[in-house]
């Protein structure tokens, strides 16, 4: 079996890789928005401390 | 040896147990599915009837079980949080719907992408296809309930209500290929085995336990970010070295 061959998956290579694409599209998007996520939270404690400690 | 479960339910120790085993939960995730790619396209024979069309379902199988099991666990600690006014599981369940919607919204999509060369068409208003529709909506309903009420407990409150009562919806997908005619083909995984040839079965299985992995560790990263805004005032975050930095 050559890859041409099973890229094209007998025919049905629009719904196999459409259905896998949006699968790796989703997992990605879904790690990379709760990083965002992450980043955005850590910055706003960062400034919370850093307005504790202009006070103290 | 008797261990304090209660101990875990403090978000300030949920939240550096959770850290430490996302490694494991992703790491093991991605080999599995390498392991369930090879099976499902290398390994499982092509289908007499179906050809190579039927490896969508090593995608669309597990994100549709998984949808539902998510929504079970959701609702679950949602009650848990009702019940019990634990901080935590409320957090757990927010954590857990934005996995679980876009499992339900791969599953309408791979199942369309199946339903066009298998039935002639992406869509039907068929029992089961609704009723996963209507799953995806008590996801997004979830996370809208909740993003609409300003106090973090009384949102809490008000969208456990919303997954309680939405949970109805998970036996009667799972039982809808049973209960109605459908032109969805019967449950491929049921409770007294499968009909399948075994390297087909071996793939769904490793990709199903993949997607499971996956769902734990995305959510337990999510509920780690989820913990930090909510309890942005306690003195155990603002020692924590990230926030030292």
């Amino acid at each position: 079996m050559n890859w041409g061959e099973f890229l094209a998956m007998n025919g049905y290579a629009w719904y196999i890789w459409g259905s896998y694409g949006m699968a790796l599209l989703i997992f990605i998007i879904e790690i990379l928005m709760v990083r965002h996520r992450r980043r955005l939270i850590l910055q706003q404690l960062h400034l919370m401390r850093n307005a504790e400690d202009a006070v103290t | 040896m008797a261990i304090n479960w209660f101990k875990y339910s403090s978000p300030s120790t949920f939240y550096r147990v959770a850290g430490k085993m996302v490694p494991w939960f992703a790491g093991s995730a991605a080999v599995l599915f390498v392991v369930g790619l090879y099976i499902g396209f290398f390994v499982a024979p092509t289908d007499i009837q179906q050809s190579e069309a039927y490896r969508i379902m090593f995608i669309h199988v597990p994100a549709s079980i998984l949808s539902m099991f998510i929504y079970l666990v959701m609702a679950s600690y949602a009650a848990l949080g009702l019940i019990f006014n634990t901080r935590l599981s409320s957090m757990m369940a927010s954590a857990l719907a934005p996995t679980g919607a876009l499992l339900a919204f791969l599953s309408l999509w791979t199942g369309a992408l199946w339903g066009k060369p298998m039935w002639g068409a992406w869509w039907v208003w068929d029992a089961r296809l609704t009723s996963e529709l209507i799953l995806l909506f008590l996801y997004l309903g979830f996370i809208a309930l909740h993003a609409s009420i300003d106090d973090p407990r009384r949102a809490d409150r008000a969208s456990a209500l919303l997954a309680i009562i939405g949970s109805v919806n998970v036996p009667i997908i799972y039982f809808s290929v049973q209960w109605w005619n459908t032109l969805h083909q019967g449950a491929t995984v049921k409770f007294t085995g499968t009909s399948m040839h075994v390297t087909m079965q071996q793939g769904m299985y490793t990709m199903m336990l993949a997607v499971w992995l996956y769902a734990i560790a995305v959510s337990l990263l999510r509920v780690r970010c989820i913990i930090l805004e909510r309890e942005c005032k306690a003195q155990w975050i603002s020692e924590l070295v990230e926030i030292r930095r």
